[in-house]
């Protein structure tokens, strides 16, 4: 018998609060930590959650019953405890993927981020993970060419890539700047980076960084014999303008650029993406204003989360923290954000704060960048927690040094080098670095007057957003 | 001043020029190439041995030496053809790839003897 129409107000919990649910492969999972307002049951609130993300409203209403919500709608289906908090709880929510338009991260977090972060119930939510499913993923670009095709692009194996942020990060002449980069390069760099606040200035337009930059990167071309790049950063105040400057990057043969895809915007990140894909450009992610949403351990958006949307909109290289530097990022919640950056298939697995199985299929990879406060003597330890497949990137550690960015660079190219044919050979690296490093520093002055230079510098603040993995 | 040392480094000094990989580094000792070996091959990657004129040294493919070591795992049958592409190109750069399949990309690559750059 058809459903009748019955005004007023429900319990949200009658219609969205389903344990006896079973997610199907195709839904769309999401993890909540909830923190009620007193005296609101739990199964309510994760029901009125699974609802203001997905069909529901407060009221009943007519129009209602031309569908089918009961296909349409999310479902509340798990809570559980957060282990060492009693104020909140996470709630466990399914999406039916017919909810969401193909291939667009901006319209799922629409929904999953949109009105319910507000509602009056909650004191604060924060979404903690996304499932998504292989269907799904496979609706999305995804990165404009992974971690193998870049590696076969700048003819560079088997070691952590090596990147610099310019600084000082504003009021540079183009032509200076271009020095700044010029340096860098010659001396072993891989990449030079536009600080994420360089989009086009008056003390330095976009169209004169791009030509002296470039002449920066083939002339450390032509002397070193190696490949180099910029990400040259064509964040800009319109998508149009945006294109504009990567069409221009492309046409004076910059091998990458770079993008800040939250300020920036999903939808102008994805559309630059896919360009990056159709004309055979890198794309280097930069992450400004995700700590307003990824810090606070109650209320907001937790990195994975933004890691993911990153994967499925596309970028070919994303900042993830470095653990050892100047800025925020508890150990293992880095390795689990890492590990959903490059790999195929990544477990549940809460040590790591990774709360679903997410199949990524064929989707390429992203490599994590580390940058912020690093220097020399974090070598060891950067390329033990991050492996070959990242960019180990030192911007004051690298123009800092006292005798130069090129000799900066050179110490820092020294540095990784040792520490890779020491980690070939067995060698634990960060028991052994300062042996490891002093070794190296015998065949290299400039390895060895970085060393000395930074070698009381230390960032041993503790974590704000930890785990929640401790009991009480 | 006087305490800044210049960077060393032109288009006419021809040892500015670099390999990749441990370019940065002196050159690898017989010891440390045998043991940078026994690494490729514990990862189950397949060797193979590359060398170029060094003046070509910029573009995507040198010469490959025979064809990949498919499924080695003697490090001395690795050393010894790595010495035989040596005696037949002694002006060549030589490197050693590990390719790994399931990446489809090279793991390791790194240039074993240096030819006379330019």
């Amino acid at each position: 018998m058809a459903k009748q129409y019955d005004a007023g107000v429900k319990e949200y919990r009658e219609t969205y609060w389903m344990p006896e649910y079973t997610p199907k492969d195709t839904d769309i999972l999401a993890c909540f930590k909830v923190t009620p307002q007193d005296g609101v049951p739990r199964e309510e609130v994760a029901a009125a959650v699974a609802a203001e993300s997905s069909t529901g409203t407060w009221t009943t209403v007519w129009t209602d019953l031309l569908t089918d919500l009961d296909h349409y709608k999310g479902r509340a289906y798990a809570i559980e405890d957060v282990p060492g908090d009693d104020t909140c709880f996470y709630a466990f929510i399914a999406y039916p993927i017919d909810l969401f338009e193909e291939g667009s991260v901006v319209n799922v977090m629409t929904s999953l981020v949109g009105n319910v972060f507000g509602f009056k119930a909650l004191r604060a939510l924060r979404l903690e993970d996304i499932r998504f499913p292989i269907a799904y993923v496979m609706t999305c670009n995804g990165p404009p060419q992974g971690i193998q095709v870049e590696r076969d692009l700048l003819n560079k194996y088997g070691r952590p890539l090596l990147g610099c942020t310019i600084k000082p990060k504003l009021g540079l002449s183009a032509k200076n700047y271009g020095r700044a980069c010029y340096e860098g390069l010659r001396g072993g760099l891989d990449f030079t980076k536009d600080d994420e606040n360089v989009n086009s200035q008056p003390f330095m337009r976009w169209r004169h960084r791009f030509d002296f930059v470039m002449e920066a990167i083939q002339k450390a071309e032509a002397e070193t014999g190696e490949r180099k790049g910029h990400y040259l950063n064509v964040t800009a105040p319109t998508s149009d303008e945006m294109m504009k400057r990567a069409e221009y990057a492309k046409e004076i043969g910059a091998p990458i650029i770079m993008h800040d895809y939250i300020t920036g915007g999903w939808a102008a990140n994805t559309q630059l993406a896919q360009w990056c894909q159709d004309n055979g450009m890198l794309l280097h992610i930069h992450r400004a204003m995700h700590a307003v949403l990824d810090r606070n351990p109650h209320h907001g958006i937790h990195f994975r989360v933004l890691t993911k949307i990153l994967r499925l909109s596309g970028g070919d290289h994303l900042h993830s923290g470095t653990v050892v530097g100047k800025l925020e990022g508890d150990r293992d919640a880095t390795l689990g954000w890492i590990d959903i950056m490059r790999d195929s298939y990544v477990k549940e697995d809460r040590s790591r704060g990774i709360f679903f199985d997410q199949d990524w299929g064929s989707m390429p990879g992203v490599l994590p960048v580390a940058s912020g406060g690093i220097h020399v003597w974090h070598m060891p330890a950067l390329v033990s927690i991050f492996g070959d497949d990242s960019v180990l990137q030192f911007g004051g550690g690298t123009l800092g040094h006292p005798w130069g960015n090129a000799a900066g660079a050179a110490a820092n190219r020294v540095a990784v080098e040792a520490c890779v044919e020491a980690r070939n050979q067995g060698r634990e690296l960060e028991k052994e670095g300062k042996d490891i490093l002093t070794n190296a520093a015998k065949h290299s002055p400039e390895l060895a007057a970085a060393m000395e230079t930074w070698k009381e510098i230390k960032f041993e603040f503790d974590t704000v957003d930890k785990l929640d993995v401790s009991h009480k | 001043m006087s305490d800044v040392q210049d960077y060393p480094s032109s288009l006419g000094n021809a040892a500015s020029r670099k390999f990749e990989t441990f370019s940065y580094l002196p050159p690898l000792s017989s010891d440390n190439t045998r043991t940078q070996i026994e690494y490729i091959l514990n990862k189950g990657w397949n060797p193979v041995i590359e060398h170029t004129e060094p003046e070509n040294a910029g573009g995507n493919y040198w010469y490959m030496w025979k064809l990949p070591m498919f499924g080695e795992t003697d490090v001395d049958v690795v050393l010894k053809e790595i010495e035989a592409c040596k005696a037949a190109h002694p002006d060549n750069h030589v490197r050693l790839l590990g390719l790994d399949n399931f990446a489809q990309c090279a793991g390791a690559a790194m240039v074993i003897y240096r030819g006379k750059t330019v």
